[in-house]
């Protein structure tokens, strides 16, 4: 998804001069095309994602449209009380991109995975969330989010080679898009992580139980009605998201059973323990923590035919 | 650059020729005392060390037509738990209603310890500590590339200086030679525990700033021609501008200075009590009684 914002945003800076990108230091081999086309509107920041917030907001302020761009914990963890005080506070059009969302950054260690970063930021009423789930998408949510008057978050996978089949780019803010559709049981999930359930409900299949997949691509405003129209005949939901499972995906999956009456019985993946301190590629880690298609696989027949 | 987004060129600043606006320092304090004491509210000390500051910015240095003139001169008052003293300039400035000030601190008010942005004249929303000097430099970037003549003040406290994130934008501002950026350090020497000396030292101040790219200037932060003379002189190189600016806790009220808690005697003597505490009556009027008596 990273090329695919960057080349959105070369789109978009063509015909809006408002719009500036900042980094705090980030962004090899990915920036280059904004900044060597647009020199005077790109602006790295430095190591200081405090004051690059703080600085998108005075930006913002005066009438540019900054987007403000670095790994997604250094960009919403690091920053935070600098958002909630800047951009949400003054309701103001500042663009913040978390690098790297879930595991993707493998490797490099805990200190790089954005796992917290949607569930922090959920707490923020007035920022959207925007959660792309492959390339094509995030294309479009940039586009269809770049006039919305307050800030936005946006949760972006580094891989560009994701897409997740029957997508087909589409996003709406605020609804919840189907991708696959069956009468078993439905899968909802965010982020890179949709393709996963994609293979899930595919495997599922062979089982002779069919999956609705549902991909959830924002926050703020919560695609509750849909969520809440598509799992109405369902006895059985799960939530498959590369966050930890607080006040994310799940939390939002469960508000919408609790609050809408639903019959549905739901089943959260996510992250639910404490780093270990281990390391690895991002499907391995899925998989460590559950949430690959075999993991997911398993806790729909388990919730299919022992009734969860 | 084609960058400019609003309409902030249209406005020359030709012909906007300044016209200072009689703020008194004895006004505004007499505004912090009143107001203070009606609500039961602290943060005195604060309010009161940096009147002279806001009388020399608001009589004569922002340029700004209206609260809402698109091309004002911005100011930030990073330090926020000094609101009050902000809303008696505005008061005083013409725009706010004094009576306005009568629901300071009361319930559902936008009148609160801290300045909020719905508050004509605030520009931004503070209270946080160490947030608003990166504020002031995104603006004072924005005028920059929309080549508008505007400039952006921002003042922040001694105590502030804790913040590492203060330094963060001071490092921004001196990188991008935001020489329309003019910071003032409220150097009352107290911070919430304690004195700064004690708790995380700011000696040497110019020094410091002057060695991260700052143009720098120490002044008597309650002398207003010498705060004038520093912040009304155009903006000058390609450095952000700093004034030291060396105040008393409390100015103005002798005891609060000395940190005496007259009527709350269980207390014990020291400058940071008149951070907190609100005024007895009896306080109230001993300051009053001062202060009227003072030139």
């Amino acid at each position: 998804m990273r090329k695919a914002f960057v080349d959105t945003l070369c789109q978009l800076a063509c015909d809006d001069p408002r719009i500036m990108l900042l980094t705090g230091d980030l962004g090899y081999m990915a920036l280059e095309p904004f900044r060597e086309r647009f020199p005077q509107r790109f602006l790295n920041a430095g190591v200081a994602e405090q004051n690059m917030i703080g600085v998108a907001t005075g930006l913002a302020d005066a009438g540019f449209r900054p987007y403000a761009y670095s790994i997604a914990p250094f960009a919403s963890l690091r920053p935070f009380e600098f958002i909630r005080n800047g951009p949400v506070v003054h309701k103001l059009p500042v663009r913040i991109v978390g690098m790297g969302a879930g595991f993707e950054y493998g490797y490099s260690g805990r200190t790089h995975y954005g796992l917290e970063d949607i569930g922090v930021l959920r707490t923020l009423p007035g920022l959207t969330l925007v959660i792309p789930a492959d390339s094509a998408q995030a294309a479009a949510a940039i586009r269809e989010t770049r006039d919305l008057p307050g800030p936005v978050y946006y949760s972006l996978g580094k891989d560009d080679t994701i897409s997740v089949p029957g997508l087909n780019g589409r996003f709406e803010l605020g609804k919840a898009q189907v991708v696959r559709e069956g009468r078993d049981i439905a899968l909802v999930a965010m982020g890179s992580i949709c393709q996963e359930a994609v293979i899930g409900a595919g495997k599922l299949a062979g089982y002779g139980i069919e999956a609705t997949v549902v991909v959830v691509s924002s926050f703020h405003p919560d695609p509750e009605d849909d969520l809440a129209h598509i799992l109405a005949p369902f006895r059985h939901a799960i939530s498959v998201e590369a966050q930890t499972v607080s006040g994310s995906l799940g939390a939002l999956v469960a508000t919408v059973i609790a609050t809408r009456g639903l019959a549905c019985c739901l089943h959260v993946l996510g992250v639910r323990t404490a780093s270990d301190g281990t390391s690895g590629v991002q499907m391995e880690r899925w998989r460590k923590y559950g949430l690959d298609g075999d993991s997911i696989l398993a806790a729909a027949l388990c919730a299919v035919r022992q009734g969860l | 650059m084609s960058l400019p987004a609003r309409c902030y060129d249209k406005h020359s600043r030709e012909g906007d020729s300044f016209v200072g606006h009689d703020i008194s320092p004895k006004q505004v304090r007499r505004i912090i005392l009143s107001q203070s004491r009606r609500a039961s509210v602290g943060h005195i000390g604060s309010c009161l060390c940096v009147v002279e500051i806001l009388s020399a910015l608001y009589s004569s240095v922002l340029r700004a037509a209206s609260p809402d003139d698109p091309d004002r001169d911005r100011f930030i008052l990073s330090k926020g738990h000094a609101g009050l003293a902000l809303y008696a300039s505005l008061v005083l400035r013409g725009w706010l209603d004094e009576a306005a000030l009568e629901t300071f601190c009361g319930e559902n008010t936008l009148f609160a310890v801290h300045p909020e942005v719905g508050v004509p004249g605030v520009d931004f929303s503070t209270g946080s500590l160490g947030q608003g000097l990166s504020i002031a430099c995104g603006a004072a970037l924005a005028a920059r590339l929309q080549a508008s003549r505007r400039r952006v003040f921002c003042l922040i406290s001694d105590g502030e200086l804790n913040e590492g994130s203060t330094w963060e934008a001071a490092m921004f501002a001196a990188h991008h030679r935001l020489s329309n950026l003019h910071a003032i350090i409220d150097c009352n020497g107290q911070q919430a525990l304690g004195r700064t000396s004690d708790i995380m030292g700011t000696s040497n101040l110019a020094e410091r700033w002057k060695a991260f790219g700052w143009r720098t200037q120490e002044v008597d932060g309650h002398s207003v021609p010498q705060l004038v003379a520093a912040l009304a002189a155009p903006s000058a190189g390609e450095r952000p501008h700093i004034v030291v600016a060396k105040t008393v806790f409390g100015k103005g009220v002798s005891y609060m200075e000395r940190g005496i808690p007259v009527t709350q005697t269980h207390l014990p003597v020291q400058p940071v009590n008149w951070h907190y505490l609100p005024m007895s009556e009896h306080e109230y009027w001993l300051a009053m009684e001062e202060l009227e008596q003072s030139n």
